[in-house]
């Protein structure tokens, strides 16, 4: 049992650090995708487009049936063999396309199970002032479903958030990567990996914070 | 002119409207009366299609639709042609009182947002609720919720007015309020199709009472026909049970 080497650490913390932005820019925008195809996905799920059913639950089934990273390998590593136009696909670009299937299969199922969870009488009144489906579910429904799934999805994130650091194993230098390869340089694993714990933890509970926030502002509507 | 032709629904087989014909004149204010389980409640929902009928013919102002084939479009038109009062009031519960009256007009109507507005502002005076205008409904009592669920309604200017047991659903001390403002909208000679329970207020503001039994009009007149001097013997024997 040796010392841990704590000046080693606080030097490494503003390096790791500035592979944060990285991070968070994968994560981000992997989000935002994976919101509007599961938003579409659980749309499809509860009004049942003939033709379209089974692809959407095909769909779902794969993306969560199967694990994050070889998802991330067939689409970095295996695809372009088959489909010349990936091979200009940076590790960047695979790691969001991946998140988002991956996590917009998940959501699209708490997305849906909100959607039902919607009391009847909102749909009925949407319908009766002569609403479109389309307009009832943009103005009426998912807005409501937006609130009972919110929780869910915030715990989304947060999952894809770390899921960000399975990028290094397609080459992409973010938080995870930048550690692995310092470390492997001084040698000092231990010290690099607990920063990179303890920065993910601190990103993941600063979300947890404004979690909470969200939820007061979603519920501001239901305040008696 | 509303013009209802041969209405029917079946639920699992049975007969729940068994071809219903109904004439109401503009600005003619008329009551549904039965027991329970007669198949008044689907009248009302089967003529803006929430639930669909199976046959039958519906014609209200320039919209005509045939039951048996109709259209998304049909559908959409008779919805826009008429307004539907909840009995639990079914505001939108992500909007305030104030958007509750603007979104059919601003979403559905496509009036600009500022005409919308006045016009919900207006309707809300009417209704006594200026003050609850930025209020959700889940801060607002029963009687006020379904005021501006009434007020939802109104403010299109629906050539059909349905009213779904409007006050079946609230606590007694709020029903006074309720049809208070029902009566208002009678003065202003709102063509209304209202399904009650409330017998006494079916007596001030009806032009004419329908009695329903079975999935069918029974009878039907003036209220002081129908109410004070009834022909048939089940609608003797439901106005006895209910006074």
């Amino acid at each position: 049992m040796r010392a841990l080497d704590l000046d080693y650490m606080l030097g490494l913390v503003p390096v790791i650090l500035g592979y944060v932005p990285l991070t968070l820019f994968m994560a981000v925008v992997a989000m935002a995708c994976a919101l509007v195809l599961a938003s579409l996905l659980a749309v499809e799920r509860v009004v049942r487009v003939p033709g379209l059913d089974w692809l959407v639950v095909l769909f779902i089934s794969f993306f969560r049936g199967t694990p994050l990273l070889v998802q991330l390998f067939l689409f970095y590593y295996g695809l372009p063999q088959v489909i010349g136009f990936l091979t200009q696909i940076n590790g960047v670009t695979a790691a969001i396309m991946g998140l988002t299937l991956h996590f917009s299969a998940y959501m699209a199922e708490a997305i849906r199970a909100a959607i039902t969870g919607v009391d009847r009488s909102q749909w009925e009144a949407a319908q009766s002032i002569g609403m479109t489906q389309g307009q009832m579910m943009r103005r009426i429904v998912l807005p409501q479903a937006a609130r009972i799934a919110a929780p869910t999805l915030v715990n989304y994130f947060i999952d894809m958030i770390k899921g960000t650091s399975l990028a290094f194993t397609l080459g992409v230098t973010e938080m995870m990567g930048a550690t692995q390869k310092e470390a492997s340089g001084s040698f000092l694993y231990f010290e690099a990996f607990l920063v990179v714990a303890i920065l993910y933890w601190i990103i993941v509970e600063t979300l947890n914070q404004g979690q909470k926030q969200l939820e007061t502002h979603l519920n501001k509507a239901y305040a008696r | 002119m509303i013009r209802v032709r041969g209405l029917t629904k079946r639920f699992d087989g049975t007969a729940v409207l068994d071809g219903i014909d109904l004439d109401i004149a503009d600005g003619e204010r008329v009551v549904v009366i039965g027991p329970s389980g007669t198949g008044k409640s689907t009248l009302l929902r089967c003529l803006n299609f929430l639930d669909r009928p199976n046959a039958g013919t519906i014609e209200i102002g320039d919209v005509s639709v045939d039951a048996a084939k109709a259209t998304k479009r049909d559908i959409l038109a008779l919805r826009r042609a008429t307004s539907f009062v909840f009995q639990n009031y079914a505001l939108f519960a992500n909007k305030t009182a104030k958007e509750n009256i603007m979104e059919a007009l601003v979403t559905v109507h496509d009036r600009p947002r500022d005409e919308a507005e006045r016009r919900a502002l207006e309707v809300l005076g009417e209704t006594g609720l200026a003050e609850k205008a930025d209020s959700y409904p889940a801060a607002l009592s029963g009687g006020q919720q379904q005021r501006v669920g009434i007020g939802r309604a109104m403010a299109i200017g629906a050539d059909l007015m349905l009213f779904d047991e409007p006050t079946s659903a609230l606590d007694p001390e709020w029903v006074g309020e309720v049809l208070d403002l029902m009566r208002r909208v009678a003065e202003q000679r709102q063509t209304m199709l209202i399904v009650t329970h409330e017998m006494q207020f079916a007596r001030e503001i009806a032009d004419r009472v329908v009695f329903m039994e079975g999935g069918r009009i029974v009878e039907e007149g003036p209220p002081q026909e129908v109410l004070e001097a009834p022909r048939d013997e089940r609608l003797r024997r439901f106005l006895r049970r209910v006074s």
